[in-house]
């Protein structure tokens, strides 16, 4: 029993992490239709970059915003300056952000080397939260937490703000959207910026847990495929749902058969294709 | 297009120096480097058929070439069975894979079709790199003699040259006799025209499936080859780096045509051969190709160097009429 409660917690724990990561990477998908393979690429960086700046003597929390900050300046200026160029070219966006995620990947071993490098957890979260004889770590409480609240702030943003209905609108209908006046290339910085920075703060968030290492892009970016695959395209409650199914599922897999624990993200995606190839959530095929 | 005759001498004039390469160049490192040119040809000739004459972008290629691998090393050095029966149950059981990835990665069109084949390539990475106990994890598997087909000593580099060589050959007549057969001319079809293929009565999902699955073959041969080579393989063959490289020789070459992913092929096997020689840092520089082919020379390396140099030598005026459909057709519009 207890088993299954703390391997429960640990799955809520990483698809936390997960939505964190998938949130911007469906958003920016189900709104500039680019698949943005440089995001994996995006929370290692965010990682590292948070790292250094703790190990400069910077505050964690400080860190996160470093970390987020830094990768949303990228983000940004990738957006601006490459992907824009290649407006109406889907296939040349996602080539170039297969490229990026190359050169970010070699760069971040080339400066931080091979070797992985734990994230130090900030000490006010350290310890364990106890009930009875359970016990849990605290910071992987928090990031629950953290994860939760975002999925609040980003539902409250897309359902309850102007901006929200702006984005909405071009998910659904990307040319009609322009031609009520809706500053679409404005709307696309601001998603990608917002889907950049999530992905940095993110991978420094997830430091203390999964510590960063270099391969650890292309660990979480099949992931955050599956997921949008799983949840729908640029649905935000398909894209936290598909983060816990393959959060509680990855965490009890590698718990139960840590051989396979890979092996068994096949069924979800298997299920899913066959009998609704939508997404649990999406209202458009791919 | 250049015209037939062009072609078909010029590709006699190729086969030719291919045949006595051997008698020209003595050294056992540059006949093993053509020898992994030849291989990589074939996976190539097999993407392009999805990407080319598909219009099917595949970011998860390099899953029939390392389970191919896996296969036949696991099956001759450890489950006991022969060359032969290893090889023909290893191309078998990943042309059946391709069945499988192929029905999955065909309920989405475009980038979705992207995104799956993704997927379910780094899945496969995954396994191979933690079910230790039957891959031998990031140390991979070793141990394959090569094998003496006809009384051949395949240890012999110029002998294994000719052998990779034969297959390139028939590979490349079957593209050929595909690209002409109804099959593929009903696939260049559902690239162009989906829908009105669908109108027609075709079935466009079937002919994208049996070509994926023919691709999948290749791809499995490519993989058995590569297995003999190496005679070891690592999760490396599995890994997104892999399919991403075997999509940039489609695509460096011109896609759709015949013998651009060969030429491809060879543009990065030596590319790489001759960086790694230098630096260590050969992902930097495949990122940076990717940016650049993508930004500057979106119809392909070859054809793209031959545009810039004109326009260097001749006039200011540049052609704009170049984007990337050219050469990976957008289906997502």
């Amino acid at each position: 029993m207890n088993f299954w409660i703390i391997q429960g917690l640990n799955g809520l724990a990483f698809g936390s992490l997960l939505f964190i990561l998938a949130s911007g990477f469906s958003l920016i998908f189900g709104l500039m239709r680019i698949v943005n393979l440089s995001h994996g690429a995006y929370f290692m960086l965010g990682a590292y970059v948070g790292l250094s700046a703790i190990e400069a003597g910077v505050n964690f929390w400080i860190a996160i915003l470093i970390g987020g900050g830094a990768i949303c300046i990228l983000g940004t200026v990738i957006e601006r300056f490459i992907l824009r160029r290649l407006t109406g070219q889907p296939l040349a966006q996602v080539l170039v952000t297969l490229g990026i995620a190359f050169i970010i990947a070699d760069t971040c071993v080339w400066i931080w080397t091979g070797d992985p490098r734990p994230v130090p957890m900030p000490h006010e979260l350290a310890g364990a939260f106890r009930i009875s004889h359970l016990a849990f770590p605290i910071y992987r409480l928090f990031v629950i937490g953290v994860a939760f609240v975002l999925a609040a702030a980003l539902w409250f943003l897309l359902e309850r703000s102007r901006l929200g209905a702006m984005i909405r609108a071009g998910v659904d209908d990307l040319t009609m959207a322009r031609a009520m006046g809706i500053r679409t290339s404005l709307l696309f910085s601001v998603v990608f910026c917002l889907g950049s920075a999530l992905a940095g703060a993110g991978g420094v968030l997830a430091g203390p847990i999964l510590s960063v290492y270099p391969g650890l892009d292309t660990d979480m970016l099949p992931l955050a495929l599956v997921v949008v695959i799983l949840g729908g395209v640029g649905s935000l409650l398909g894209a936290f749902v598909g983060s816990l199914i393959i959060g509680f599922i990855y965490s009890y897999g590698q718990a139960l058969f840590p051989d396979l624990a890979y092996m068994i993200l096949f069924l979800p995606m298997v299920l899913v294709l066959t009998l609704r190839p939508t997404g649990l959530f999406g209202k458009q095929a791919f | 297009m250049r015209s037939p005759v062009s072609t078909l001498s010029l590709s006699l004039i190729g086969l030719v120096a291919l045949l006595v390469m051997p008698w020209l160049v003595t050294s056992e490192y540059y006949i093993n480097i053509a020898s992994q040119i030849a291989i990589a040809a074939i996976l190539a000739l097999s993407l392009n058929l999805l990407v080319g004459w598909g219009g099917m972008i595949s970011l998860g290629h390099a899953a029939y070439l390392g389970v191919a691998a896996y296969l036949s090393i696991y099956l001759t050095t450890q489950a006991g069975f022969g060359h032969l029966t290893g090889a023909l149950i290893a191309i078998g059981a990943t042309t059946g894979l391709a069945m499988i990835f192929g029905y999955l990665a065909l309920r989405a069109s475009g980038l979705g079709f992207l995104m799956i084949t993704l997927a379910l390539g780094q899945i496969l990475w995954g396994v191979a790199y933690r079910w230790s106990s039957l891959t031998g994890g990031d140390n991979g598997l070793g141990g394959l003699k090569r094998p003496h087909p006809f009384g051949l000593n395949l240890m012999d580099p110029t002998t294994f040259y000719y052998f990779v060589l034969v297959f390139l050959g028939i590979a490349l007549l079957c593209m050929a006799r595909f690209m002409q057969s109804g099959l593929g001319q009903s696939l260049q079809g559902t690239r162009d025209q989906p829908r009105r293929m669908h109108a027609l009565g075709y079935n466009v999902w079937l002919i994208q499936w049996l070509s994926f699955v023919f691709a999948g073959f290749w791809g499995a041969v490519a993989g058995l080859l590569y297995a003999y080579y190496n005679q070891f393989v690592s999760p490396q063959a599995l890994h997104l780096t892999t399919s991403a490289e075997t999509l940039l020789m489609v695509i460096a070459g011109g896609t759709g045509t015949l013998l651009g992913p060969v030429v491809g092929a060879a543009l990065v096997v030596i590319l790489k051969n001759v960086v790694s020689a230098y630096i260590t840092r050969w992902l930097i520089l495949l990122g940076v190709i990717f940016v650049v082919i993508v930004l500057f020379m979106p119809e392909g390396l070859v054809p793209g160097a031959r545009r810039v140099l004109r326009a260097l030598k001749n006039s200011p005026h540049t052609d704009k009429d170049a984007d990337v459909s050219s050469i990976v057709r957008d289906r997502t519009q």
